[in-house]
């Protein structure tokens, strides 16, 4: 078992390197640099006050040295300039070149400064990412209970009416990407003038324009139900088809299973055979299912995000990436990698301790 | 249980022309018409029949679990005096499990894999008899070592993966014991069991049954089983009971020709494949919604008469005598019943040419990593353990075992599909050991085929047979023209006793002897010399059983092949094989004519697989020898001789040298060789497994 | 000047502007109905209700797409004054001789026809989708099978690059790959270099392995895919078509190389599943032990078996596709800003929801319909296929 964790979590480490240094190979490609010195420097550089600009600013060394450098595995940069300092990668503004340290990366927890926001990156993310921590609690409150219930309810009768009208839904559900449920539910729900709201105002049931707010600026500060519902049910949404049909698909399966007739022959009453024999059986591939949405989750945080202008991760990785904001979507980037990886490593290790098949052999 | 007062000495179970129709959104199809039986308190009760007969479905019938399609659609079906078929839900919840239980062909896919033993046997009293947990679980081991489980605490606590195929056998009975039913319908409940288990789980059902005087519904399509098993029987064909009667009456004097077909064309002792070859019911099982007007059979039954036979609905009749005898026949009082078999000429025997095929001290070793996450070690599993023999031109030569003793990886070997860890394999004078199948030249793979087991499994079902056979003869370099081969193609159908117009069908039109045909053709595309057959049978029904079986022979015969013949069943070995090779655990424990393996001295596993195999012959007698425990697995084999873990011979090898060192082939008279420290006085004390009563 | 359109009538006009789109629907239904018995599958689908719907569906918007020119109402691309945001049904101010005198589904904030941008958009969407998912699944399956029936250290390292495009969020993996900077170093180009060889390679093998025992039939198949192939390979990826016939835009280019490089991983691991379920059959053996190549063996005798759950998935897949799609759009990235098609509408849209919300709800509801529409069919063809 031990062996099996470290082994998974070997490859884990291997993933990450991998894929963190595609990104960073992706942002610090030529024309990026490029586009950061004239944003940094000046607009209307030369084609060789941009090469100079580069060079002076430790860009201009192999990729796989400033990977390494970024990381923190590799001393940082350094550079005697024509006025007799010294400036590198590590080395503050003014500070002694002497005290600075020699390597500072990711692993010494030196993560960058964001040119767009001028503050350290790990602020920023950190900010960010508290805000996202509510959206995705709450998402996970509402999607995943609603998910499987939907989901066992409609495959524990195969092919019954409720079957059919549960999974109608289920797969509407699949097909509304986030960015369409959004634009539905604030229409109907948000819109001064359309959907239900101008109706409701009408009849003075509410007092404000619109029913639910169509942004969620405000939840940044105080949550409340109608300015965090919209977010979190567009989000939701697309989850609960999803994992309600790999739950009924799961629970049909299981639901034609001998045991489960074994179970129904020795008298057991069904609800007990559901509970008892069906559910833990047909909820350990959904589990799996559940914990590799994540990378999914993370999608629609960043288009629910955006779309109702609610500054968390999503909000920051958009940022980011829009306005060339290198080491703060190097960062994000690397929260992103992580939180994918460490869910799978708890769905793999997750699925091992629920099916006692595999555990035990 | 709110029992009303009952008359033990009434029927437990009586069914009356019950039908059941399965709806589909095209049609109803009927799956039993008109089917009546009655089960008596401490009675067994065999239903017989071929795949597709109704014989499963009467038993879900009597549980009231026909699925969300089944329907009974007539007739009664009364348990202890009250209708089943009129219950409501939580009527039979009360009954299923504490007065019906049932028993299933799976165990594996039959116990709930994320659930202790323990919780799923207690939960039947629990639920019944309102008793309190720690009550139920005491309960629970009493009943595990009833059915004759070692250290019942361990079994309770274990997962159903943890135990092997027939302790898991043995949990379910326990599970259907757990509330002394009165009534225990056991649906094939040893077909996917070896042997040797079957027996020992075979023996216990009987004595359990005795024990608890429960009375049982025995399901199987094994005549020999339903022998062992069983008093009374009812053979069903297409959707109806065509005969029932006490057992030995209905072996002895059978009244309903197919039940007499149905004999005829199992191998028993006596059957031989030249002097007295076995007769297959002509033409196929009718599909439910293709049944003939009037009697079933009578499209396929010798004693036809048209007119008569076609004309209405055939009812049963009592067949005088005083045990409940009756049959679906118009004519069972014009037949005569004793006239000899019509003989079919008797096949003059192929005679046996030069070697083709010689293996020598054949090893396969496999490494395993072990456990499912790699803790690092590897394991070696000793598939074949030094593998010695030949085989010449014309000869059948059977290859016996049970799960796991090697067969197949040998066959594999053989192929090409593998290569063999070390020995040498000469076909035709050329090695081709260690020559994987892609090296092997287009001759050399031709004239070494394979024909398969599953036949739902041997053909490609995206690909019309026609095209299968030509691709094989396209690969085999046969013909010139694509004209050729096709013509070709034709030829081969032709050759297996299909009509030309199966070229164009899709294998899923086809039954499970038609394709074992086509997968026969195909093997032979290439003018084979020697063909592997990996159980080709065992799958089939027994009618089909006998005609695919003589088609081998047949073209045997005809082409000279070389035939090595891989089966578990030894009925069928003994019918058709020149020499019989058994093997256990890798090794060769036994090798000769079979006259030799059949006959004593035997080594101690084939006395005791002999003794296993149920035999449809009331007249035959039979030494029980019922083997201890199960197969040990390849992976973990026993030191020393590895039938030591179960051989009643143990005690007279002096000096515990079965327990260390691994036996010699001893070669006896006739070249007949065994694997044992048995010395030669006590081998030759043996006595014969099978006798036949004199009468 | 004519009036308002009132809801009744918008609908109606809608009605009519898509008659060649009901033509064509019925013509199809009939046809396939009448012959369902001899369509194998696809007629199977008619006994299914749920999948006759889907179908219905998505046949609705491939017939838009194609008479997408017959259907518009104005230019999509027109800009009229006045209709800035005008709500549905509204009249045009000063319609020229044989214009459309309403914009039916209201004007958006740069004052053009959402109805014929929703419908052009659809053409759009369509054109990529498909080919876009056949892209995925030529290199999925062409990897997926061998890493299924060789496993391995091959299947390793595959199942490794798969895992890691797929760790990937497919968010962060487009504001990669999709931008101008990328485009400027050749990226997309390579990529497209290695991806839109699989089909040659495919389709080459696929005629080799069965083909080899004859020759010169051989030689004709291999010739012919090989020169379409190439063909279409050098216009399609490196633009240097000499005919000219085949080319791609740079922008379009990266965006589909994009969906093609998302989809594709998910794509390698159903096969390989499915491989490894399937090499176990006899009839592989069977093949196996008449001296069969492994490309035969997984392209004629193990992918044929696999293709009912490959279709399904494919239907799937297209919708997820338009779905990804829509997403690129959504972000306003690799398409250029005056394109019609539905998710940068969305983004157009979004703005001004909450006071002009037709101009998004349009394309919305409209790649929403399609997606359900593969979704029912998908799961209708499951039902069938399972049936048999």
């Amino acid at each position: 078992m031990l062996y099996f964790i470290l082994r998974r979590f070997g490859v884990m480490l291997l993933t990450a390197l991998a894929l963190t240094f595609i990104v960073f190979y992706l942002t610090n490609l030529p024309p990026n640099l490029e586009k950061l010195a004239k944003s940094e420097a000046s607009a209307r550089m030369t084609d060789e006050d941009v090469a100079s600009w580069i060079e002076k600013n430790g860009y201009a060394t192999p990729v796989l040295r400033r990977y390494g450098e970024w990381l923190g595995v590799m001393p940082g940069w350094t550079m005697l300039q024509e006025d007799g300092t010294t400036r590198g990668r590590c080395i503050a503004v003014g500070s002694d070149p002497a005290a600075a340290p020699r390597f500072c990366g990711l692993v010494q927890g030196t993560w960058g400064k964001s040119t767009v926001f001028k503050e350290p990156v790990q602020k920023i993310l950190g900010r960010g990412l508290s805000q996202t921590a509510w959206l995705m609690l709450a998402v996970m409150l509402v999607m995943v209970p609603t998910s499987l219930l939907l989901g066992v309810l409609s495959g524990m009768r195969e092919g019954s009416k409720l079957d059919r009208v549960l999974s109608t839904i289920a797969i509407a559900s699949t097909a509304t990407p986030e960015y369409v449920s959004g634009v539905i539910l604030v229409a109907l729900f948000a819109s001064a003038t359309a959907g239900l709201s101008p109706i409701l105002a009408d009849w003075g049931w509410i007092s404000g324009k619109t029913l639910f707010q169509g942004t969620a600026t405000s939840a940044m500060d105080d949550i409340t139900f109608w300015n965090f519902a919209l977010p979190v049910a567009t989000i939701a949404l697309y989850g609960i088809g999803y994992i309600a049909r790999m739950t009924r698909a799961s629970m049909t399966e299981v639901m034609t299973q001998q045991y489960i007739r074994t179970a129904r022959l020795k008298g057991v009453a069904f609800r007990d055979v559901i509970l008892r024999h069906a559910l833990r059986n047909a909820l350990i591939a959904p589990f799996t299912v559940i914990m590799l949405q994540f990378p999914w989750l993370l999608n629609g945080v960043v288009i629910v995000e955006t779309l109702f202008n609610y500054k968390g991760f999503g909000w920051t990785l958009v940022q980011a990436a829009g306005n060339n904001d290198i080491e703060l979507l190097l960062g994000c980037s690397v929260v992103a990698v992580l939180v994918v990886l460490v869910t799978q490593l708890m769905s793999d290790i997750g699925y091992v301790f629920l099916n006692p098949r595999i555990r035990l052999s | 249980m709110t029992d009303q007062p009952w008359d033990p000495s009434k029927p437990i179970l009586e069914i009356e022309n019950l039908s059941i129709s399965f709806f589909t959104r095209l049609r109803e199809i009927p799956a039993v018409m008109d089917f009546s039986c009655t089960v008596m308190a401490g009675e067994s009760m065999g239903l017989v029949g071929e795949s597709g007969c109704g014989k499963s479905t009467v038993a879900l019938a009597v549980m009231r679990d026909l699925g969300k399609n089944g329907k009974i659609v007539g007739g009664s079906i009364r348990f202890k005096g009250r209708d089943l078929t009129h219950m409501s839900e939580e009527e039979l919840r009360h009954l299923r499990g504490s007065e019906i239980a049932m028993i299933y062909q799976e165990p594996m896919a039959s116990l709930n894999p994320a659930m202790k033993i323990g919780a799923q046997l207690a939960e039947v009293p629990m639920i019944h008899q309102g008793m309190s947990k720690d009550e139920a679980w005491k309960l629970a081991r009493q009943i595990v070592a009833d059915v004759r489980l070692p250290d019942p605490d361990r079994i309770l606590n274990a997962y159903p993966h943890q135990l092997s195929g027939g302790q898991q056998q043995r949990i379910v009975i326990a599970m259907a014991l757990m509330s002394k039913p009165a009534l225990l319908i056991l649906d094939e409940p040893t077909t996917a069991l070896d042997v040797t288990v079957e027996a020992g789980i075979v023996d216990l059902v009987k004595d359990l049954g005795h024990k608890y005087g429960t009375s049982m519904l025995f399901i199987s399509h094994n005549l020999g089983l339903i022998l062992d098993v069983c008093d009374r029987l009812c053979v069903m064909y297409s959707g109806e009971a065509v005969e029932t009667g006490n057992v030995r009456e209905v072996f002895d004097k059978m009244r309903h020709p197919y039940t007499q077909a149905l004999f005829r064309s199992i191998p028993l002792p006596g059957a031989d494949k030249n002097s007295h070859p076995l007769v297959a019911i002509p033409g196929n099982f009718p599909l439910p919604h293709e049944r003939p007007q009037g009697c079933n059979f009578g499209p396929r039954c010798d004693y036809f008469q048209d007119g008569r036979c076609n004309a209405a609905e055939v009812a049963m009749s009592t067949v005088p005598g005083n045990d409940r005898h009756e049959s679906r026949c118009l004519k069972w009082q014009e037949i005569d019943w004793d006239a000899p078999v019509k003989a079919k000429i008797a096949k003059e025997k192929t005679p046996i040419g030069r070697v083709v095929l010689k293996m020598a001290d054949l090893k396969k070793y496999y490494s395993v990593s072990g456990g499912s996450f790699g803790s690092g070690s590897k394991k070696v599993v000793k598939a074949n353990e030094t593998l010695s023999f030949e085989a010449r031109e014309g000869e059948t030569l059977a290859i016996v075992g049970e799960s796991g003793c090697g067969k197949s990886t040998f066959a594999k070997v053989l192929m090409g599909l593998e290569t063999a860890t070390s020995g040498s394999i000469m076909l035709f004078d050329e090695n081709v050991q260690s020559t994987p199948i892609q090296k092997r030249n287009v001759d050399t793979v031709s004239s070494v085929q394979m024909v398969f087991q599953n036949p739902f499994d041997t053909l490609n079902p995206s690909m019309n047979v026609g095209r299968q056979i030509i691709r094989a003869l396209e690969i085999f370099k046969q013909g010139k023209s694509d004209e050729e081969r096709h013509a070709r193609m034709l030829e081969l159908l032709d050759l297996v006793k299909l009509p030309r117009a199966f070229a164009e069908r899709m294998p899923r039109q086809l039954s499970g002897g038609q394709k074992q045909r086509v997968g026969i053709a195909r093997a032979f595309a290439g003018g084979a010399k020697v063909v592997v057959a990996d159980e080709p049978v065992s799958a089939l029904d027994v009618s089909v059983q006998a005609a695919v079986t003589d088609l081998l022979m047949d073209i045997q015969r005809e082409n000279k092949t070389t035939l090595l013949f891989i089966s578990h069943d030894l009925s069928i070995v003994r019918y058709l094989s020149d020499r019989v090779m058994v093997m256990y655990l890798g090794h060769v424990v036994e090798m000769g004519t079979t006259d030799q393996v059949f006959q004593p001295p035997y080594h101690p596993y084939t006395e005791a697989l002999l003794s296993a195999v149920p035999i449809a012959d009331t007249k035959v007698i039979r030494k029980r020898i019922v083997l201890e425990g199960d197969i040990p697995s390849a992976v973990n084999p026993p030191p020393g001789c590895p039938f030591q873990t179960r051989c009643r011979w143990k005690s007279q090898v002096p000096n515990g040298l079965c327990d260390r060192e691994m036996p010699p082939v001893q070669t006896l008279e006739g070249g007949h060789q065994i694997k044992c420290h048995l010395s030669a006085d006590v081998l030759a004390t043996m006595e014969p497994v099978i006798k036949t009563a004199a009468e | 000047m004519g009036e308002k359109l009132s809801w009744g009538m918008i609908l109606l006009s809608m009605a009519q502007q898509f008659l060649p789109v009901w033509i064509a629907l019925v013509a199809t239904y009939l046809l396939s109905i009448r012959y369902k018995r001899r369509l194998g599958l696809y007629g199977k689908l008619f006994d299914s209700p749920v999948g006759m719907i889907g179908f219905g569906i998505v046949m609705f918007w491939v017939f838009t797409a194609i008479f997408a020119d017959l259907i518009i109402t104005h230019d999509p691309l027109g800009q009229l004054s006045g209709l800035k945001n005008a709500v549905p049904g509204s009249a045009l101010k000063a319609p020229k001789e044989g214009d459309y005198l309403h914009y039916l589904l209201g004007g958006d904030h740069l004052a053009r026809d959402v109805f014929s941008r929703m419908v052009m958009g659809a053409r759009r969407v369509l054109a990529i989708a498909p080919a876009a998912t056949a892209f995925a699944f030529m290199v999925g399956v062409t990897l997926g099978l061998p890493a299924g029936y060789f496993g391995g250290k091959l299947d390793t390292t595959l199942s490794f690059f798969a895992n890691l495009v797929l760790a990937f969020p497919v968010i962060l993996l487009f504001y990669l790959l999709v931008t101008p900077e990328i485009r400027v170093t050749g990226i997309p180009t390579y990529l497209a270099a290695v991806l839109f060889i699989f089909p040659v390679i495919f389709f080459c093998t696929l005629f080799n392995s069965r083909f080899f025992t004859n020759p010169p039939k051989r030689n004709l198949y291999v010739g012919v895919t090989l020169l379409i192939g190439l063909w279409a390979y050098s216009g399609l990826a490196f633009n240097a078509d000499p005919l000219g016939v085949w080319s791609m835009d740079p922008n379009l280019l990266n965006v589909f190389v994009s969906v093609v490089f998302v989809n594709s991983p998910t794509v390698f691991r159903i096969v390989r599943g499915i491989v490894m379920d399937l090499k176990a059959r006899d009839y592989v053996a069977a093949g196996q032990t008449r001296g069969e190549g492994p490309w035969y063996i997984m392209l004629w005798e193990i992918l044929p078996n696999a293709r009912g759950p490959l279709i399904v998935d494919f239907c799937l897949r297209i919708g997820y596709t338009t779905i990804l799609l829509g997403t690129l759009g959504f972000f306003g990235l690799g398409v250029s800003p005056e394109s019609p098609d539905w998710g940068s509408t969305i983004d157009d849209g979004r703005k001004l929801l909450s006071i002009f919300p037709h101009p998004a709800l349009a394309p919305a509801l409209a790649l929403m319909s399609l997606v359900l529409g593969l979704n029912l069919l998908a799961d209708g063809l499951r039902e069938e296929s399972l049936k048999d």
